[in-house]
């Protein structure tokens, strides 16, 4: 039983972790954003206001999918272990 | 002083106290509900109670609460700057408020198109909304916007408001949309028009909610170490923060101020692109010009 729990709660863990992988992409992406702004602005320093509003933009959406990666490892530590923890007490009594 | 500015000055003072009295509300039920815990604790929105229904029980909670007290102080904020307008500038609020008008005003303009004229309510609104709930931290408040309830409610109205402006041109036209490129990839644009909402709210709620979790993390990091490098000297001294000064404060600057202001205006962003983004302008306008014309056919 406490083998089954620590089980659980370390795969949660675990997994976790392991989906929190998927915040390099938006690291790389967001890097070569702001970059390539930067240029653009040393360029044409007028373009200011508008390379901003746009890179921010794109830093945003940039920032999606690594934003799916942190709900779903904030679910797996703060949600899943309760419920599975339900589910697998639910399995033992009804045996 | 003359009774008609004396009843200004009092409308005035209610105003402001009718601005500060929500967010003291909330700041009171959250000492009087709050459950004091050991060492650090993350957790979600506090249930004060529920409302037995059919289907499903209603639950209040901290995270309504809290962003009606939002509404109610936005709400009487704007009557306070906007009290006593006149159309040459006598008080000072008055610049703030044109100011707020005129920059909403432009944003909405130069996104959005002149048909989306006016949306900058709408838009002023979701922004201001949005802005005052994460900074509602500030206060120690639990901010409404790392709740995903509230957020996907206003993701909801959003997607709303996308597909009506898609229905514009029928509801034929809207279905040829999904067979836009080939037939055979409607199911993905079934999907990417679900994704957008999804996508909005997983945004903001996820940018809000890691701020709480980063900022709660370092906090307890560091109050472990102070405990592990002073714990051991005798007395008071054992109890100083010392690595606690600073380096939260300035995570708090970034999480709650920059990030959710800069979190707000995405959003407001995101709402004027996708909702201007799905009129289709060209075959709404072709197919009002068709109207016209076969209108004056008739009258002639």
């Amino acid at each position: 039983m406490e083998i089954a729990i620590s089980i659980i709660l370390g795969c949660c863990a675990l997994g976790a972790g392991i989906a929190m992988i998927a915040g390099i992409g938006p690291g790389i992406g967001e890097g070569n954003a702001v970059a390539k702004a930067c240029e653009a602005i040393g360029r044409q320093p007028e373009s200011k206001g508008a390379v901003t509003t746009t890179m921010i933009m794109g830093c945003a959406i940039a920032e999606t999918t690594g934003l799916y990666a942190l709900v779903i490892a904030i679910l797996l530590i703060f949600v899943a272990p309760n419920t599975m923890v339900g589910i697998l007490l639910k399995a033992i009594q009804s045996l | 002083m003359d009774a008609a500015s004396r009843r200004f000055r009092i409308t005035d003072i209610f105003y402001i106290v009718m601005m500060i009295l929500p967010l003291a509300f909330a700041v009171v039920l959250k000492i009087l509900t709050n459950v004091p815990s050991e060492g650090i604790s993350i957790s979600g929105a506090r249930i004060f109670f529920t409302i037995p229904m059919p289907i499903q029980d209603f639950p209040i909670t901290e995270s309504q609460v809290n962003s009606l007290m939002v509404l109610i102080t936005i709400f009487f904020f704007c009557r306070f700057i906007t009290h006593g307008i006149s159309e040459r500038v006598v008080l000072k609020r008055q610049h703030l408020a044109e100011w707020a008008v005129e920059k909403v005003d432009a944003l909405v303009n130069e996104n959005m198109g002149e048909y989306f004229k006016g949306y900058s309510p709408f838009i002023i609104s979701i922004l201001a909304l949005s802005a005052f709930s994460s900074l509602l931290s500030l206060l120690g408040l639990f901010p409404p916007t790392s709740d995903i309830n509230i957020v996907a409610g206003w993701a909801i109205l959003v997607f709303i408001l996308i597909t009506y402006y898609k229905l514009k041109c029928g509801p034929m036209y809207y279905i040829k949309g999904f067979l836009e490129p080939v037939p055979i990839l409607a199911p993905i644009n079934f999907i990417s028009e679900f994704a957008t909402p999804v996508s909005m709210s997983f945004r903001h709620y996820g940018n809000v909610l890691s701020g709480t979790v980063v900022s709660t993390l370092v906090a307890a990091a560091l109050g472990g170490l102070s405990t592990m490098l002073l714990g051991s000297l005798p007395g008071f001294l054992a109890d100083i923060p010392l690595f606690q000064i600073g380096l939260p404060a300035v995570l708090s600057v970034y999480f709650d101020l920059f990030s959710g202001c800069l979190q707000a205006f995405i959003f407001a962003m995101l709402t004027m692109l996708n909702i201007s983004g799905a009129f289709p302008a060209e075959e709404y306008e072709r197919r009002r010009m068709i109207e016209n014309a076969k209108n004056k056919k008739v009258n002639n």
